[in-house]
């Protein structure tokens, strides 16, 4: 007789919400698992698109005190218009704006693809100070838009819900250059906010933009 | 016909400890599989004017990489840095011989620095470790957060390496990231760590250990 569905119970083990199970370590039986730290919330694929936001409580979106830490992965990100960036904002109000006000600082690293100019350097015009403006992800006016280009990284979104502390966050992107250059960019700062982070807004200071965004909550 | 219990040979994949079980890539059949994806959360705890706090259980063998993530890390005294230091004893002692180095990038209104700070690396010594930034304020809304790598503690052939990024606010309006990098230059086991700042309390904040499949 074919088995079409399992009963919850019809395991030999005492199920524990949100678990998944195991081979126990013998292994000569089950036993319940952890169901894993990292969480995937959400993915969303950029097809020549103004902006993508993550707004909490919108498409399954989840930027709460669900999660102490956010991880959002940028992979083959690619603009439509040559020799622009990336940026990130973030909002108080759901995405009604994107305006919270940002101290950061920002650093990158560079090497042309002949072999030249290999140099770290902090770049003070692409950091803010109280701005409330788009914090580049990238550094300004270099995101190549050649067939092959794109960019690709990482953001970290620190305790978006407190109410009582600033919210810090730190990216690390690599890209090609519009001039055929490598470039890594350190990216931090805080939300000079203490109001609850609950949208995040991510686009190219020109032009649309593509590429898949992942949303990832690590349990705490 | 109610199933009251699945034996675990009835599901035709080879047993393997810890291992899950998933449907195959045919979506025909099941495989093993990590069990729960590969961040496993270990143990966490929140600071409320804690002089020290310390993880004495669950670093081991287990896995080859510990990850810790800091949330809103608040000083009580004012420009204090988020310390650490591991032990080879279980906790008995904190004082293992560290060589590392530390950068930082920092700004605020009137200044702005990429710069390699010689006062918070180490070499060889058994003080405790600069992490996450340099000098967070003790400011109602001021903090640090950030993350720690520990790499292979278990290890008794190789020393151990570690990996440090965060970010601060200090006292000075100014937002500063810190990368730390080292070794606890043993070829002891590493199986407990604690942090604590530099000077005074920390007033709160949340640490968690994960470990790294």
């Amino acid at each position: 007789m074919a088995l079409t569905k399992f009963e919850y119970n019809s395991f030999d083990v005492t199920p524990v919400a949100s678990n998944g199970f195991a081979f126990n370590s013998t292994p000569n039986g089950l036993t319940t698992a952890s169901a894993g730290a990292m969480t995937l919330i959400k993915t969303q694929t950029a097809s020549d698109v103004a902006s993508v936001e993550f707004k909490h409580g919108t498409s399954d979106v989840v930027l709460d005190g669900t999660y102490d830490t956010y991880l959002f992965k940028f992979i083959g990100m690619h603009p439509e218009t040559d020799a622009t960036d990336m940026t990130v904002n973030f909002s108080v109000d759901t995405g009604s704006n994107y305006n919270v006000s940002k101290m950061t600082t920002f650093f990158r690293t560079q090497h042309y693809e002949n072999g030249t100019s290999g140099v770290v350097a902090y770049i003070a015009g692409n950091d803010l100070t109280e701005g409330t403006g788009e914090q580049y992800l990238n550094q300004d006016g270099s995101m190549g838009a050649d067939n092959d280009q794109c960019l690709a990284g990482k953001m970290y979104l620190f305790n978006p819900s407190s109410t009582t502390f600033v919210k810090h966050f730190m990216s690390d992107t690599i890209e090609v250059n519009a001039g055929d250059r490598c470039r890594e960019a350190f990216v931090a700062g805080y939300g000079n906010t203490t109001s609850a982070i609950d949208a995040v807004r991510f686009k190219c200071s020109s032009g649309n933009i593509n590429g898949t965004i992942k949303l990832y909550g690590v349990t705490k | 016909m109610a199933l009251s219990k699945l034996q675990y040979n009835s599901i035709n994949v080879t047993p393997t400890a810890g291992e899950g079980i998933r449907f195959n890539s045919g979506a025909n059949g099941f495989e093993t599989a990590s069990a729960g994806g590969n961040l496993v959360k270990l143990s966490a705890s929140t600071a409320s004017s804690s002089a020290t706090i310390s993880f004495t259980s669950g670093i081991d063998s287990t896995y080859k990489e510990y990850l810790f993530l800091f949330n809103s890390i608040h000083p009580a005294t004012d420009s204090a840095n988020v310390q650490f230091q591991g032990s080879t004893d279980g906790g008995s002692n904190y004082n293992t011989t560290i060589t590392s180095t530390y950068f930082q990038a920092q700004a605020n209104a009137s200044e702005t620095a990429l710069e390699y700070d010689g006062g918070q690396d180490l070499a060889q010594s058994t003080n405790f470790q600069t992490i996450l930034g340099k000098e967070v304020g003790n400011g109602n809304d001021e903090s640090a957060s950030g993350m720690l790598r520990l790499f292979d503690p278990s290890n008794t052939t190789f020393v151990k390496h570690f990996l440090a990024t965060g970010n601060c606010q200090d006292t000075e309006a100014m937002s500063r990231q810190g990368f730390t990098g080292g070794y606890f230059n043993t070829t002891s086991a590493i199986n407990a760590v604690q942090f604590k700042m530099s000077s005074g309390n920390m007033d709160a904040g949340t640490i968690t250990m994960y470990g790294v499949k």
